[in-house]
């Protein structure tokens, strides 16, 4: 079903560029793809996009109160075993065997005692709208499509904090943006922001949803009407450059249509965050993201030739696309990481790369995690890490265990049940201490193998072995599946998080033992009834230091107030971070969750200075979201 | 002043522990004691010596061996660091500064055998059962020990009034099936021939008494200690007075070790630590005429074998009964819970040495003082400790007087028990086995056996009223600060509460030395004071004044003389600050002097420290 002229126009554009992926890009890297026109649209419910995947109403595909697409989820069928919804995912309509004795063993939880979330999204108990009638007048001149419906309202309030999503269950609501529009290119958003700083309308960016930072919690003190600006309708790949080996994006795609659209073409960005399904590149930039394959790839700030912005003073962007520049402090840094404080950002020239010829998983046993430790310190210093590399500690590692789906062949858990012998009983690991390393190489087969082997020469130093593609993968596809689990636990009264830190290496054995130790103590303090799950792992390698995530979830049948209890925990948790030489994020954020650290984190004339330039940008706080300072 | 306002701040400070100390003296929970000897006298030495020896350790470790003890801290990165430091300082071969570290380390590592213990726990298996009636011990603070080991790195700081000390605590642990600790020991035990070995298989490390400057020996030092106590190898014990007390008080506490076993935990290298203070009270010490005369000038023997040996004749006398009570363990996190930004270690490589910043200082120091204060509160106290304050009230009477009467039987008595029903109400901890059993004993000071001149017999007597003050100080911390508060009082021009607590500031710093007051708590110690007397209605206090109770002049006279032999010693030391004791002696002939205490080298130690504190004396190099 199409809807008008300019929709038939970019359908036929996409069918182009899909043709030209086929043919593995031998079109004229200059006029590989055309520039889509731009022009508003019709306020009407946006038709299906072929090809792409965040519809205007997103409900249509995703859930309002919990992770990820409608038709994924865990649950426990019938006879009680667990199982995975869905088409989307290696794991969705497998039966996962272990995972109710998991969440029974390590919880106390119990399949008797059920949380359900309230069904359905009630508009009653949403605050009614607060609109800006000159504002709505003007912007409805401009074509560009708004909605003050309830469920897209509310859809914007949250990001996917344990806190938001627990009061969504409960169907509770705070304050919600009043309306919420979907500019479809650059030069919507410009009039857009015009149109708040002339009317003194409250703006915050919403890009893929998927913060963990209360980022996109609306200030409940905003008095002004608030508008979510969504950016997921600037979608397009606007170029490709294949002489520099650059794309001009639009800043609204979501990580999975970048990477798909780009490997039609022969390309990739190979910026992969965990988030990659939702999270847009717009969120990239302005939370400083960082990629599982940023050992070849890099960071965002490495990837990142061009930004484009839009703020209340006009536009900002450099004049050229020149590698490196010496001019002044780089003024991408004052956008990368601004956290939807300063305006929106709309374009993005990045760094691609010919998509890899070859890709291997693999994974390592280590007898414990200190082993473990030192392996990727080694590997770290010889500048030899894989795309990726990922230290889970023990507790993780029968976590891992615990989703493996069910094998169909005697064969194959007959093998399963060799390994298991020969690391516990003829290596002598303790399978109580034993840790796991997954591993993703990539590039030219030689170089792959060549790779690979120098890794595992290096881990056998370190008394690991290794342990086969199978693990390694599945390790990684666990990545997109864990905040699905994260709901199925709230089904039955735990809850849990992920935090994250970076740390010089001499302190990770330290971080990882004190934070751990904390969460247990700070949960028995605060009257948690049950032991909870205090995990981590070393997620990214550095020179001089390596990315740590925590994750941390309770039982909390018996507490009056869990989310409260979750929080103090969670605070004790980051205050244990910090003082254990860590930061106070390493790419999540800061958003409002972790504010009051700032001061401390940047000094007081850190703090100052980038309270100048927000004042400067911005100084009547149109986009008032409150993030950072 | 507001009572309620800094019980409102230590409240607010989460300091929970110690106001409820400050409001409830009385309610204080204590464990029951067990004697450990009554077994030993009822089942073999030799099968207990050679029983099987299973201690649980820090997070179920295995045990280490003292060669790799050494060689993980040859090879620590803070001993490298200082190792190249010194060598680059003195342009000496690193090589060479290395083997320095190796030596030092050889001369200070303990080589803890299980055999030497055994060897150990056969004789003083029959030693202690000859010399004392019973030793006994809080089997639930052993418990409480037993799990702090098993779930942080633990640190013992037992009170050290004895010789005795140390090895009593290895044998209660060896007895209890505990992991055996490690013990900072002084480098004289070394002199003594076989037996400085003996200690070190028993687990001693010996240091040396001072070696300010020497950065090597600091890091070497340091960087072993800690090594064992991060690792969770061994409970690490030592003493936090230093050295023994030869007064029966608490001395000021020593912070050199303390700063060490916390650094791993400031440093983010253990989760937590836990500190054990152990309080170890004695009816009658083995050293009680050593240190008399040792106090009066007379020197104090050199450690030796043959010393040792001759002082066997200890073994036909009776030195009653040792209670020791393990105190709940003490979290060094929950202690530096919201006094240390632990984020100062983060810009500097952490195993550079630095000069711990004033905030740390300030923290050790005041941990110090309460874990002193914790040891002080779990002493036991014997009716001998109260007969010897009467006693030695009414001897300065007496004294005063010119007579030498002593005290009739039946007021001591009534007295005793007055005293025992304040004590009590003062939350003392007081073991009190039954009036008839007590008052078997002596009732007032002797007399001098042979005179032959005076000066001999004012030694001979001041040994006497030294031992007995000595056995009058183990209680004197039940009363220390109500104590400065009644002599405040009667300083104080007036009833005026600024008044009094101008003087009780005045008193309370003067003696800081001399008692274990933490600096900068004299507010929270003069609402202590108040509270206290109050609260057992020797006391009112109304918006503006302090007035004694008609039943209260009793407590406060009792109280006011309690200090009166120290504030003298401080007075006599104002007047005579450029003499030298000798003159002292001379000074006590015409009666001058009420308190033949003023003698004690220690009071005068402690007043001269305090003087030169306040500016009063100036010390000029000749």
């Amino acid at each position: 079903m199409l809807g008008n002229t300019s929709d038939r126009q970019r359908i036929a554009q996409q069918r182009l560029r899909i043709i030209a992926g086929h043919l593995q890009g031998p079109v004229d890297g200059d006029s590989a793809i055309l520039a889509a026109e731009c022009k508003a649209q019709g306020s009407k419910t946006d038709v299906c996009r072929e090809g792409k995947t965040v519809p205007r109403r997103r409900q249509e595909i995703m859930k309002w109160n919990g992770w990820g697409y409608s038709d994924s989820k865990f649950l426990f069928n019938k006879k009680g075993q667990a199982e995975f919804t869905g088409k989307r995912y290696r794991l969705s309509g497998m039966i996962i065997p272990g995972l109710k004795d998991w969440m029974e063993g390590t919880f106390g939880a119990n399949l008797q005692h059920k949380t359900p979330a309230t069904p359905l999204l009630t508009s009653s108990a949403v605050q009614p709208a607060t609109l800006n009638k000159a504002f709505l007048e003007e912007l409805k001149s401009t074509g560009i499509p708004f909605s003050h419906d309830a469920e897209d309202r509310v859809f914007r309030a949250h990001g996917h904090c344990l806190h938001e999503i627990f009061a969504l269950r409960e169907g509770k609501f705070g304050r919600v943006p009043d309306m919420v529009v979907w500019p479809n290119c650059h030069n919507d958003v410009v009039k857009i922001v015009e149109l708040a700083c002339k009317h003194n309308v409250c703006v915050i960016p919403y890009g893929g949803g998927t913060s963990v930072s209360s980022a996109l919690e609306c200030p409940p003190e905003e008095t002004r009407s608030i508008v979510s600006l969504d950016t997921s309708q600037m979608n397009r790949i606007l170029w490709i450059d294949e002489k520099n080996l650059t794309a001009h994006v639009e800043a609204g795609i979501v990580g999975q249509d970048l990477e798909r659209l780009l490997n039609e073409s022969g390309y990739c960005t190979g910026h992969e965050p965990d988030s990659m399904e939702f999270s847009s590149l717009g969120g990239w930039v302005a939370t400083r993201a960082s990629g599982m394959k940023k050992n070849i790839y890099g960071n965002i700030e490495d990837l990142v030739i061009h930004i484009r912005m839009v703020t209340p003073r006009g536009v900002i962007e450099k004049s050229c696309q020149g590698p490196r520049m010496s001019t002044g402090p780089d003024i991408h840094h004052f956008i990368m990481g601004s956290e939807g404080t300063l305006g929106v950002v709309t374009e993005v020239t990045m760094k691609i790369r010919p998509m890899p010829e070859y890709q291997k998983y693999g994974s390592v046993v280590f007898p414990n995690f200190e082993q473990g430790v030192a392996c990727l310190r080694e590997v770290a210093k010889q500048r030899c890490a894989p795309a990726s590399i990922r230290l889970m500690d023990n507790e993780q590692f029968k976590f891992g265990h615990a989703l493996k789906p069910q094998v169909s062949s005697i064969f194959t858990s007959f093998l399963d049940g060799l390994k298991t012998f020969y690391i516990t009983k003829f290596k002598g690991f303790d399978p109580n201490r034993l840790c796991v390393a997954t591993l993703l190489f990539e590039g030219d087969r030689e170089k792959v193998l060549q790779h690979e082997k120098q890794v595992y020469d290096i881990a056998a130093k370190f008394g690991g072995l290794a342990a086969g593609e199978d693990n390694g993968q599945r390790g990684y596809m666990l990545t997109f599946v864990i905040a699905y689990l994260r709901d199925l636990g709230m089904d039955y009264y735990v809850i849990g998080e992920s935090f994250e830190t970076s740390v010089p290496w001499d302190r990770v054995l330290d971080i990882c033992r004190n934070v751990k130790a904390r969460i247990i103590q700070e949960c028995k303090d605060k009257g948690v009834q049950f032991p909870p799950l205090s995990t981590c792992r070393v997620t990214q390698t550095y020179d001089t230091g390596a990315c740590v995530y925590f994750y941390f979830a309770f039982n909390y049948r018996g507490l009056s107030d869990p989310v409260h209890v979750y929080e103090q925990v969670e605070h004790a948790a980051r205050e244990e971070i910090l003082a254990n030489g860590g930061s106070l994020s390493h790419h999540h954020g800061v958003g409002k969750l972790r504010k009051e650290w700032m001061r401390d984190t940047v000094s007081n004339v850190g703090v100052g200075m980038l309270k100048s330039v927000k004042d400067y940008v911005d100084p009547d706080n149109i986009f008032g979201n409150r993030n950072l300072l | 002043f507001n009572l309620l306002l800094p019980i409102i701040t230590l409240l607010r400070r989460g300091d929970l522990s110690c106001s409820s100390v400050v409001l409830n003296p009385m309610l204080k929970k204590r464990d029951d004691f067990e004697d450990m000897l009554e077994e030993r006298r009822n089942s073999s030495d030799l099968r207990y010596a050679l029983r099987c020896y299973t201690p649980v350790l820090y997070k179920g470790l295995a045990p280490c061996k003292a060669s790799m003890l050494k060689s993980m801290v040859l090879q620590s990165d803070q001993l490298h660091h200082v190792i190249g430091q010194v060598s680059r300082e003195t342009g000496r071969a690193a090589d060479d500064v290395q083997e320095e570290a190796s030596a030092i380390l050889e001369e200070m590592a303990h080589c803890l055998q299980l055999s030497t213990v055994r060897f150990f726990a056969f004789t003083l298996s029959k030693v202690f059962k000859t010399l004392f009636r019973s030793i006994c011990v809080n089997e639930e603070g052993i418990q409480r020990l037993q799990q702090a080991i098993q779930e942080h790195p633990v640190v013992l700081l037992p009170s050290h009034r004895s010789y005795m000390d140390f090895l009593l605590m290895s044998y209660i642990l060896y007895t209890y099936d505990i992991a055996l600790p490690v013990i900072a020991a002084g480098m004289d035990f070394m002199g003594m021939k076989f037996v400085g070995e003996m200690l070190r298989m028993s687990g001693a490390f010996f240091i040396r008494r001072s070696f300010g400057g020497d950065k090597l020996y600091w890091s070497v030092f340091s960087e072993y200690v800690k090594t064992m106590l991060k690792n969770g190898f061994a409970p690490v014990e030592f003493f936090l007075e230093g050295t023994r007390s030869r007064t029966s008080k608490s001395l000021t506490p020593k912070l050199g070790l303390l700063n060490i076993v916390m650094d791993p935990y400031l440093k983010g290298e253990v989760y937590d630590i836990n500190v054990v203070p152990v309080s170890i009270s004695y009816e009658r010490i083995l050293e009680e005429a050593l240190y008399a005369r040792e106090m009066l000038g007379v020197p104090k023997p050199k450690e030796s074998t043959s010393g040792l040996f001759k002082a066997r004749k200890v073994l036909s006398e009776d030195y009653g009964s040792i209670h020791v009570y393990f105190g709940q363990p003490v979290s060094v996190r929950s202690l530096a819970q919201g006094r240390v930004n632990r984020c100062q270690f983060n810009l500097v490589p952490r195993h550079i040495p630095r000069r711990p910043s004033e905030e740390i200082q300030s923290f050790v120091n005041d941990s110090a003082y309460r874990l002193v204060r914790a040891q002080e509160e779990n002493m036991v106290l014997k009716p001998w400790v109260l007969l010897a304050s009467l006693l030695l009230q009414n001897h300065h009477q007496d004294q005063t007087a010119g007579q030498k009467r002593g005290m009739v039987l039946e007021e001591l008595t009534a007295q005793a028990v007055w005293l025992r029903d304040m004590f009590r109400e003062y939350g003392a901890f007081l073991h009190w086995p039954g009036m008839n059993t007590v008052l078997s004993g002596q009732v007032k000071p002797g007399e001098p056996h042979s005179t032959v001149t005076p000066e001999e017999e004012l030694l001979s007597q001041a040994v006497i009223v030294l031992s007995c003050a000595s056995y009058r100080n183990q209680g004197l911390h039940v009363f220390l600060r109500p104590a400065l508060l009644a002599s405040a009082i009667n300083a104080a021009s007036s009833n005026l509460k600024q008044e009094v607590f101008n003087s009780f500031s005045f008193l309370r710093n003067m003696f800081s030395n001399e008692f274990i007051l933490c600096p900068g708590a004299t507010v929270q110690d003069f609402e202590e004071a108040c509270y206290l007397l109050v609260k057992t209605g020797a006391l009112q206090v109304t918006q503006q004044e302090l007035l004694v109770t008609e039943r209260g002049q009793r407590t406060v006279a009792f109280l006011t003389s309690m200090l009166d032999p120290f504030l003298q010693g401080y007075q006599v030391r104002e007047t005579l600050y450029k003499m030298f004791s000798p003159c002292l002696v001379r000074l006590c002939f015409p009666g001058r002097l009420r308190y033949t205490e003023v003698l004690s080298s220690d009071l005068q130690k402690n007043s001269l420290a305090a003087l030169l504190r306040l500016g009063a004396v100036q010390k000029i190099k000749a």
